[in-house]
C-alpha cells in the first residue's frame, strides 16, 4: 500500500509492475489525465500543489482503509504536482486482486476518496490569462462582474 | 499569548502573499486564529470552508493553540 507524489512524469507501466502478484486475477487502474476544459471555459494547463507530509499520511490511509473494505491484494496511488499540460497524466490509482468486482470497486473507491480528503488542490489557467483554484470559489447568489471575490475569474 | 508557526497553501497563500509565517497571536483557538488573520488579509474563504491540520494532523478548529505548534489552514481539496 503506497502513496506517493511526483514531481516528474508518472510512468504506470512501471508502477503497474510493482503490483505484479501471481495471486491477483484482477488488475485495474485508473488514469486521471488534465484535460483541455472545466466549466464551460477552455483550459490551457494546470498547476497542482500540496501539503506533502499530510497528503501522503491521508493518502497512505485511504489506500489501507481501501483494504479493509474490499478484497485486495494490493494497491497504489500516485498524483503529480507541479505544473501540467494538456494530456499529461494527474494521477494514477492501480488495484490488484483475486477477483474483477473487488479491484473495479476498490480502484473507484480511491480516487474519489484521494479527490475528497488529500490536501492537493488544482489551479487551473485557462485561454486568455485567467486562473482559478478549483473548489474555491466563493459561492454568492448573483455574482457581480468584476467580484472582488473572483478576483480572477473569466 | 502563543507564538505559531503558520504554512499557507494555494489560495490561501496567494491571499496571504507569502507560504510560512511565525506568528504571535492571543487566539485560543485554531477557528479564532483564523478569525484574526482574515481580519488582516482578504481571505475569501469563510471559516466554514476550511479545515486545520495541527502539527501534521487534521484537527478541529475549536482546538486550543499551544505555543510552538504548526498549523496549516486547508482550502477545499481539489485533487485528481
Amino acid at each position: 500500500m503506497n502513496f506517493q507524489l511526483a514531481t516528474e512524469p508518472i510512468d504506470p507501466g512501471a508502477l503497474a509492475r510493482v503490483l505484479d502478484d501471481p495471486r491477483a486475477g484482477a488488475f485495474v487502474e485508473f488514469q486521471g489525465r488534465v484535460r483541455n476544459h472545466n466549466d464551460g471555459h477552455a483550459v490551457r494547463a494546470l498547476d497542482y500543489e500540496a501539503y506533502a507530509p499530510l497528503a501522503v499520511k491521508e493518502g497512505t490511509r485511504i489506500l489501507e482503509e481501501a483494504a479493509s473494505r474490499f478484497a485486495l491484494i494490493n494497491a497504489g496511488c500516485v498524483h503529480r504536482v507541479g505544473s501540467l499540460q494538456i494530456g499529461d497524466l494527474a494521477v494514477w490509482v492501480g488495484v490488484t486482486a483475486p477477483h474483477r468486482d473487488a479491484a473495479f470497486k476498490a480502484c473507484r473507491w480511491i480516487i474519489d476518496e484521494t479527490k475528497a480528503r488529500v490536501p492537493i488542490w488544482k489551479k487551473e489557467h485557462y485561454d486568455g490569462g485567467a486562473t482559478q483554484w478549483i473548489n474555491c470559489a466563493t459561492r454568492r447568489p448573483s455574482p457581480e462582474p468584476g467580484d472582488p471575490a473572483n478576483p480572477s475569474f473569466p | 499569548m502563543a507564538t505559531v508557526r503558520l504554512s499557507y497553501f494555494a489560495l490561501l497563500r496567494e491571499q496571504r502573499g507569502l507560504a510560512h509565517e511565525v506568528r504571535e497571536t492571543s487566539a485560543v483557538s485554531a477557528g479564532e486564529l483564523y478569525a484574526e488573520l482574515s481580519t488582516h488579509y482578504p481571505f475569501t474563504l469563510s471559516a466554514d470552508r476550511i479545515r486545520v491540520a495541527i502539527d501534521g494532523e487534521f484537527s478541529p478548529l475549536s482546538t486550543p493553540l499551544r505555543e510552538g505548534c504548526e498549523l496549516v489552514f486547508i482550502p477545499p481539496v481539489a485533487g485528481g
